[in-house]
């Protein structure tokens, strides 16, 4: 595979203002709830279901897949190094790289060629802030600082009008939903509740009253309805769903995947989901084969688990990729943990992913390998992974992803084959 | 004169904590005035009523936990029901025949500063002070979902490095939060070691950079603001050694900032060009200062302050008006705070940005006179996305409109807005009359109509607490 790495601008401008786009019309408010069902897709082309996961933190991507028959991995890794046998034995992949034993899981979709695993991979991005790295991966801005609009939502603005996907949106997952789905494009938005549901009459009356005092609070209002009629549809009101853990816990992460495989999984429900798991900065005692760590990776691992079940019916077309801003030091710290690295991993799971492979242009991990003598070095462009995944499964050229969707990553192309 | 009193009356909400009954004849004329008069007077709430006040209490208080809970695992098992003490006042709202047991330390704790910090909010007239207290711990948080430690701190956390300078200078409130037990565990500092130092070469441990860096990025400079990765890892091991004194008591009293200079990494470190000579502690607290000092932070943390309390993209003559404030007076918070105020693209602007949960939480307790109990606020902040002292990152809770206009975001707000309806509707006032108490000039027709309309006393207040004129500021 080529190196397709960019060195990034590092254009930090001022913060513009995010518009949305507004709905006027009090009478337009609940004109959904009247729409006929269309179907969604011409016979023969796929109807697909696209679910990005956000990891927080910066996922140690040398822990989740290590690189075992590396002669340096173990060295660098010291106590929190996974070993090939005993009994807390990583689990084997391709001979060289293996799989954390936390995700047995994700082991065995690799195993039915559901599951393909992206090493040293990182967007273009090359310092080490959090914020500045997960708004690069989520804005799809080759810099930090542009942060009106996410690239899920680029996309969707970008497909043909009247197209099934664009007519349902994006669902948003959390009360603050990721950055990757903002803009223009209607976004839905769904959280596992914690308080019982507020009546319908009120709302009904609350939407009148921003209808006609604030469209702001109107359209936000709409979308929100919209996305409880599909919850109810789905027999996910009441307390069934009601919120446990959070996204930064293993439990609340798997509760979370379930409410968005039922929601993208249903036939009126949004085709496109982006969602965030919290707590992967483990700067301190990180653990190994069992930790905090570990910890973490059994809950995204039953996430995994979840979305197969719940997108079942549609599993076939689905593509779950989950990315994260960007990986750890290769070395461990002094406190037994990684501090900000580079590169990282990225799993792609799904019906239609061509899986049960790694796929890595491998850098090695002699010091002189190492980025700034200090990280994995990327080798492979997260945002040829993402224009692979979406030019498969929506059909979106290279020219419209290297101008709205990605702007200004003209070098960077699609990774073909990503998708079955 | 119509106009002016609304814009009034949206200038305390913007800055302010909202109305309760009663306030909108005690306000008088210019609520300027009234907040002027707070920076003057250097006028923060502080949190009182509290079992265990100051660090030192709280961690040698937690320490005991511990090494009880240690005890008691590691002891046969009858001794289980030892943790749980039983509770003087069920404080916690149970109905149950007997009152339901205290929960242990750290859960007790965390409640009874939350419950503190909600009533310390119910009492000034306009409240400029409490807001930007609140601001400021944003800027400078911590988290309790880290551990235990940093949730028995969080208060004690805001009350000793935070409010006491909120008028006052920025750089002392660097040096107070960077010292601090629950910042220097929440990202980590108390772990890191010198390479060099004495421990670092006995143990072969070594250095964390995470507070180093987000000192820079996000406590002073800015993630713009000219730093390397080189800068990081230098300030990293100039702050080592910036510790907490543990339960053996050898750093210090027990729970304590410490320096420990078994393991601060010796020699002179260059920061931004500049060396810095081994000087032990004092050579982390020249760096802290120059960072206060740099022109960067001034830009950087005018900005945020700016766009928290304004607009997301705030007038640009505000935003120099407030960073030349800060150069001539060298970080002087108190003026730049004025600043803010007396700034007519501060004040004049119809309200760009709702108010964030916590926000929305004080003013409705201010508006139905609700008393501060733990389990609804906690619910209702949980439910709303803004637990207190609980943002999932060290960047805080976001400030920008974008991340709180969102559509589970407004629904999360009216399953909030319609319980509390049905629980203050027995004592509240006739709904319209509360209306006009709370909201004054700033209540629409449409809004009127809408509560006076309601099928239901607590669909009324519902209806109120939901307003656009009461979510916005």
């Amino acid at each position: 595979m080529s190196d397709a790495i960019r060195d990034d601008d590092d254009d930090c401008e001022a913060m513009t203002p995010s518009r949305r786009s507004v709905l006027g019309a009090a009478s337009a408010l609940f004109a959904w709830s009247f729409m006929p069902k269309f179907a969604h897709a011409a016979a023969g082309s796929r109807d697909a279901r696209f679910i990005t996961v956000v990891l927080r933190g910066a996922l140690d991507g040398l822990t989740a897949v290590p690189p075992i028959g590396d002669p340096n991995y173990a060295d660098l890794r010291q106590d929190i190094a996974l070993q090939r046998d005993g009994a807390d034995a990583a689990l084997p992949l391709d001979g060289f790289f293996h799989l954390h034993p936390a995700m047995p899981n994700l082991a065995r979709l690799y195993g039915q060629g559901y599951a393909a695993i992206v090493h040293a991979a990182a967007t273009g991005y090359r310092e080490r802030s959090h914020f500045d790295g997960q708004d690069v991966l989520e804005s799809g801005q080759q810099g930090p600082g542009r942060v009106d609009s996410g690239w899920l939502n680029r996309m969707i603005a970008a497909l043909p009008a009247g197209e099934a996907i664009a007519r349902h949106g994006v669902l948003g997952v959390g009360v603050v939903p990721p950055l990757i789905v903002r803009g223009q494009a209607p976004v839905l938005g769904w959280a596992p509740p914690v308080m019982p549901r507020a009546g319908d009459d009120l709302i009904q009356r609350l939407g009148d009253l921003y209808g006609q005092r604030d469209p702001m609070l109107a359209n936000v209002l709409a979308r929100a309805i919209e996305t409880e009629t599909i919850v109810l549809g789905q027999g996910m009101g009441g307390d069934r769903m009601r919120a446990r853990g959070g996204p930064g816990n293993p439990q609340g992460m798997v509760q979370i995947a379930e409410g968005a495989a039922r929601l993208v999984g249903a036939d009126d429900g949004p085709r496109i989901a982006a969602l965030a798991f919290e707590g992967w900065d483990t700067h301190a005692n990180e653990g190994g084969a069992k930790g905090r760590l570990a910890g973490l990776l059994g809950g995204l691992d039953g996430a995994f688990n979840v979305f197969e079940t719940g997108l079942k019916r549609v599993w076939k077309d689905t593509v779950v990729m989950v990315v994260t801003e960007f990986g750890r030091t290769a070395r461990v710290n002094g406190t037994v943990g990684t501090d900000h690295g580079t590169g990282t991993v990225a799993f792609l799971v799904g019906g239609a992913v061509r899986g049960g492979r790694v796929i890595a242009d491998w850098p090695g991990l002699k010091p002189e390998q190492l980025w700034e003598q200090r990280d994995l070095r990327p080798t492979t462009d997260i945002r040829a992974v993402a224009k692979g995944v979406v030019t498969d499964l929506f059909g979106l050229s290279g020219p419209v992803l290297a101008e709205k969707v990605f702007p200004g990553t003209g070098d960077i192309a699609p990774m073909p084959g990503l998708v079955v | 004169m119509a106009r002016d009193s609304r814009l009034n009356i949206l200038g305390l909400q913007r800055f302010g904590l909202g109305l309760r009954p009663g306030d909108l004849a005690a306000i008088g004329g210019d609520a300027r005035d009234l907040f002027l008069d707070e920076a003057k007077r250097r006028s923060v709430p502080v949190p009182i009523g509290l079992d265990l006040v100051g660090q030192a209490q709280i961690g040698s208080a937690f320490y005991a936990f511990q090494d009880k809970e240690k005890a008691e695992r590691e002891a046969p098992r009858p001794a289980m029901q030892a943790a749980m003490i039983p509770a003087p006042g069920g404080m916690n709202g149970g109905e149950g025949a007997s009152a339901p047991p205290e929960p242990p330390l750290p859960q007790r704790i965390y409640r009874d500063e939350v419950a503190a910090r909600m009533r310390a909010g119910l009492e000034p007239l306009a409240g400029f002070g409490e807001r930007l207290a609140q601001f400021w711990s944003n800027h400078f948080c911590v988290s309790v979902s880290q551990g235990n430690f940093v949730r028995v701190l969080a208060g004690a956390y805001e009350r000793e490095a935070i409010r006491p300078h909120v008028f006052g200078r920025f750089e002392d409130m660097l040096l107070a939060v960077e010292s601090h037990p629950a910042m220097l565990i929440y990202l980590d500092n108390q772990q890191s070691i010198g390479p060099n130092s004495p421990a670092g070469k006995r143990r072969g441990r070594g250095l964390n950079e995470n507070l180093a860096r987000e000192i820079m990025e996000l406590h002073t400079l800015g993630v713009s603001g000219g730093y390397s990765q080189a800068d990081v890892t230098s300030l990293a091991r100039i702050i080592t050694g910036w510790t907490i004194a543990g339960r053996d008591g050898r750093l210090g009293f027990p729970g304590v900032f410490a320096f420990n200079a078994g393991v601060h990494e010796p020699g002179v470190h260059p920061l931004l060009g500049k060396d810095y000579e081994e000087a032990g502690a004092e050579q982390g607290r020249l760096a802290l200062l120059d960072l206060a000092r740099h022109p960067a932070t001034a830009r950087h943390v005018a900005l945020k302050l700016a766009r928290h309390f304004v607009a997301d993209d705030p007038p640009s003559a505000l935003v120099s008006q407030l960073v030349e404030t800060w150069r001539r007076t060298e970080g002087d918070l108190a003026a730049v705070s004025a600043a803010l105020i007396q700034s007519n693209e501060a004040w004049g602007t119809e309200a760009a940005k709702l108010r964030q949960p916590q926000e929305l939480l004080l003013a409705m307790l201010r508006a139905l006179g609700r008393k501060p109990e733990f389990g609804p606020i906690a619910g209702a902040l949980a439910t709303m996305g803004q637990p207190l002292w609980q943002p999932s990152g060290p960047n805080g809770f976001p400030g920008n409109n974008d991340a709180w206009a969102t559509p589970e975001g407004i629904k999360t707000r009216i399953d909030v807005a319609a319980v509390w309806g049905r629980q203050a509707a027995g004592a509240a006032s006739d709904p319209r009359a509360l209306l006009e108490a709370v909201l004054g000039p700033l209540a629409s027709a449409e809004t009127k109509q809408a509560v006076a309309r309601a099928e239901s006393k607590p669909q009324a207040i519902a209806l109120l607490l939901m307003s656009p004129e009461f979510q916005r500021r």
